[in-house]
C-alpha cells in the first residue's frame, strides 16, 4: 500500500493539480492571442504603409487639379474627386431623412413586434451584398436609360439606410424615458417631443452612424461598377444626368492597368480615399465622445 | 351681426386636433418609410429573380451544376463560381474565426487596457479600408509575395496535397481566400469583442475565485456563454465573404475551370459578375450574370436570416434566465 498524499488545502506552496503545467498552458494563451491582435495590427501597418510609401511620391497639385487624361500625358483624379463628392453627397441627401425616420418610427412608435421586425428587416437590408444593389438599380433603372450619376447615388442610398437607420434607433432607445415623459407631460405633442428633446439629445450618435456610413460608402466600388463607370465625357463634369468619374471606380481601372504609370496613380487615389476615410473615422469618434457627454449629462 | 360667443373649450379643441393631426402625419411618414425600406428590400429580390428569369428557364436548376461559361456556344453554368465562393469563404472563415476570437480574448480579457483600446481602435480602422483599396495592395503588393514566397513554401512543405500543386501564380483562389480574410477579422473579432465584454463578471470571478486560471475561467466559462454569439459572428462573416466583389475580382484573376489546385486562378459569384458584366456579349449572357446574382442573394440572405435567429433565441434565452 501506498502513501496517501496528503495535500495541506492551506499551502499555497504546494504543488497540486499541475498548477505549473496549467499556468504554462495560460502564458502560452496570453502569446498566442497577443499575437494574433499584434497580426491584424501589422496587416493594417502594411497596407497603410505602402498606400503612403507608394502614394505620397506620386501626388502633386496636378495630381489633383488635373482630370484623366487619354494615352501618353500624366493625368490627375479631379473629374474622379469631384464625381465622388457629388455621388455621395446625393447618396447621403436620399438616405439620412428616410433612415432617421425610420430609426423614428421603429424607437419611437412601433410596437415591440413591428419594430423588431423592422430591425430584422434593416439587418437583412445591410447584409445584401452590394454588389447586387448594383445590379438591381442596373436592371430596374440603368437598362433603358444609361448609366447616370442619380442612379449610383440612388444604389448607395440603399446601402447606406440600414446603416444610418440601425445606428440612430440604437442611440434613440439609448434616450433616457424621463425625458420623454417630463415632455408629454407637459403637453407637448409627440412628434415635437421626438423633434425638439429626442433628436438633440441623440444628435452625437446620430451624427457618429451618418459619418460611418459616409466613410463606408464613398469607398464602395460595385455598386457604382453598374451605374456610374462609362464616362462619356471628358474633364470635370457636374452632370449629375450623366455617368461621372469616381475615385473608387478610378483606383479599380488602374490598378487592373498593366502600366506603371497608371499602378501609380492608382496608389496616389488610394492615399486619398484612404485619407478620407481615416478622417471621417476620426470625425467619427469625436462625436462619438460628445454623445457620451450629453447622454452622461442627463 | 351676432356676435358669437366664445366657447372656452373650443380653441382648446382645436389645438388638440392639430396635435393630433400633427402626430398622426409625422407617424404617418414615419411609418411609410420603415415600410418603404421593407417593401425596397422585396422589390430587390422579386427584380433579381424577374430579370434572370429567362436564363432560369433556359439552363433550369441544372445551371448549378454545370460547370461551363462559353458566350461562343452559349453554354452557362455556375458551378465553377460556386465552387470558388465556397473555397475562397471557407478558407477564410478557418483562418478568420480562431484569430477573431483570439484577438477578441486578447482585447477582452488579457491585455492591459492601456494597450487594448489603441489596438482595438487599430483593428476597426482595418475594416474602414475601403476594399479597392485593400484589392489594389492585393493585386500589385500581396499577390506577388504570395507566388514568390508563400506559394512555394506551402508546395515544398505540403505540395503533396493537390491543393497545393501546380505553379504559382499572383492571382487566383489563394490570395482572394486570404484578402478575404483580412476582411472578414475585424467585423467577426468587433462583435466577439462585445460578446466577451458581455459575460457577466461574476461567472468569470466565481471560476477564477475557485482557482482556476484566467485561460480556463475563458474556455470553461466565457467561450461557452458566448458560442451562440460567436457562431452568428461567424455567419456575418461568411455572409460578408460571399458578397464581396471587388477586391476578391482583383486579385482572384478569373478563371473559367475548376481546379484542384488553389493556386491557378478561378472567380466566385460576386467577382465573376463584377468582371464580367461590361463584356458581356448578349443578352443570354447578361441574363446567366443575374442568375449567378440571384444564387448569390439568396445565399446571403440565408446566412444573414440565420445569423438573426440565432442572436435572437441568444438573447430570449439570456433574458430569460438572468430574468
Amino acid at each position: 500500500m501506498s502513501a496517501v498524499e496528503i495535500i495541506d488545502p492551506y499551502d499555497i506552496t504546494a504543488k497540486s493539480n499541475n498548477l505549473g503545467r496549467r499556468r504554462r498552458i495560460q502564458q502560452l494563451v496570453s502569446v498566442v492571442a497577443l499575437l494574433s491582435a499584434l497580426f491584424a495590427v501589422l496587416i493594417l501597418a502594411l497596407v497603410l504603409g505602402t498606400v503612403l510609401y507608394k502614394g505620397l511620391s506620386q501626388l502633386s497639385l496636378d495630381f489633383l487639379t488635373k482630370s484623366s487624361a487619354l494615352f501618353g500625358e500624366k493625368g490627375g483624379i479631379a473629374d474622379a474627386l469631384v464625381g465622388s463628392a457629388i455621388i455621395v453627397a446625393m447618396s447621403t441627401l436620399i438616405a439620412v431623412p428616410i433612415a432617421i425616420l425610420v430609426a423614428i418610427y421603429i424607437a419611437e412608435y412601433a410596437g415591440p413586434k413591428a419594430a423588431s421586425f423592422f430591425r430584422v428587416m434593416l439587418d437583412v437590408l445591410n447584409g445584401v451584398p452590394a454588389i447586387i444593389v448594383g445590379i438591381f438599380i442596373y436592371g430596374i433603372l440603368v437598362v433603358g436609360h444609361g448609366q447616370s450619376a442619380i442612379y449610383g447615388a440612388l444604389a448607395l442610398s440603399i446601402l447606406m439606410i440600414p446603416m444610418v437607420a440601425r445606428a440612430t434607433q440604437e442611440v434613440l432607445e439609448l434616450v433616457p424615458r424621463h425625458l420623454r415623459e417630463a415632455s408629454l407631460a407637459l403637453g407637448v405633442p409627440r412628434w415635437r417631443t421626438v423633434y425638439s428633446i429626442v433628436l438633440p439629445t441623440a444628435i452625437g450618435g446620430i451624427l457618429t452612424g451618418v459619418v460611418i456610413a459616409v466613410a463606408r460608402v464613398a469607398g464602395e466600388t460595385a455598386p457604382l461598377l453598374f451605374t456610374s463607370s462609362i464616362v462619356t465625357t471628358q474633364g470635370v463634369s457636374v452632370d449629375v444626368h450623366q455617368a461621372l468619374a469616381t475615385l473608387p471606380v478610378r483606383i479599380f481601372t488602374l490598378s487592373e492597368s498593366p502600366s506603371p504609370d497608371d499602378q501609380s496613380a492608382a496608389w496616389a487615389a488610394a492615399l486619398i480615399l484612404i485619407a478620407f476615410v481615416l478622417v471621417m473615422n476620426i470625425l467619427a469618434k469625436y462625436f462619438a465622445g460628445r454623445k457620451r457627454k450629453s447622454l452622461e449629462g442627463i | 351681426m351676432s356676435t358669437l360667443t366664445p366657447d372656452p373649450a373650443a380653441p382648446v379643441a382645436i389645438e388638440r386636433r392639430g396635435i393630433r393631426l400633427g402626430d398622426l402625419l409625422f407617424k404617418g411618414v414615419a411609418g411609410v418609410a420603415a415600410l418603404g425600406v421593407t417593401a425596397v428590400l422585396g422589390f430587390l429580390t422579386y427584380k433579381i429573380f424577374a430579370l434572370a428569369w429567362p436564363a432560369m428557364q433556359k439552363y433550369g436548376l441544372s445551371f448549378i451544376w454545370t460547370e461551363a461559361w462559353n458566350p461562343n456556344t452559349n453554354v452557362y453554368g455556375a458551378l465553377t463560381f460556386i465552387y470558388g465562393t465556397i473555397v475562397t469563404s471557407f478558407i477564410a472563415l478557418l483562418l478568420a474565426t480562431p484569430l477573431s476570437i483570439a484577438i477578441a480574448l486578447f482585447l477582452t480579457e488579457l491585455a492591459p487596457r492601456r494597450l487594448a483600446s489603441p489596438i482595438a481602435t487599430m483593428v476597426e480602422l482595418l475594416a474602414a479600408i475601403p476594399s479597392v483599396v485593400l484589392g489594389l495592395w492585393g493585386i500589385l503588393v500581396f499577390g506577388p509575395w504570395i507566388a514568390n514566397h508563400l506559394e512555394p513554401w506551402l508546395q515544398s512543405w505540403f505540395g503533396f496535397l493537390p491543393i497545393f500543386s501546380g505553379d504559382p501564380s499572383q492571382a487566383g483562389l489563394l490570395p482572394a481566400a486570404l484578402v478575404l480574410t483580412i476582411m472578414i477579422i475585424p467585423i467577426t473579432s468587433a462583435i466577439c469583442r462585445e460578446l466577451f465584454s458581455r459575460v457577466p463578471h461574476d461567472l468569470t470571478d466565481g471560476s477564477l475565485a475557485l482557482g482556476s486560471t484566467r485561460w480556463e475561467a475563458i474556455r470553461r466559462v466565457a467561450l461557452p456563454y458566448a458560442a451562440p454569439g460567436i457562431s452568428a459572428a461567424v455567419l456575418l462573416g461568411l455572409g460578408r465573404a460571399f458578397g464581396e466583389a471587388i477586391a476578391v475580382t482583383q486579385v482572384i484573376g478569373s478563371g473559367n475551370a475548376i481546379n484542384r489546385s488553389l493556386f491557378p486562378p478561378g472567380d466566385t459569384l460576386a467577382s465573376r459578375i463584377a468582371s464580367t458584366y461590361q463584356g458581356a456579349s448578349n443578352n443570354i449572357e447578361v441574363q446567366s450574370l443575374l442568375y449567378l446574382g440571384a444564387i448569390l442573394l439568396v445565399v446571403s440572405l440565408i446566412t444573414n436570416v440565420s445569423a438573426q435567429a440565432i442572436v435572437n433565441r441568444f438573447q430570449k434565452a439570456r433574458r430569460m434566465s438572468t430574468g
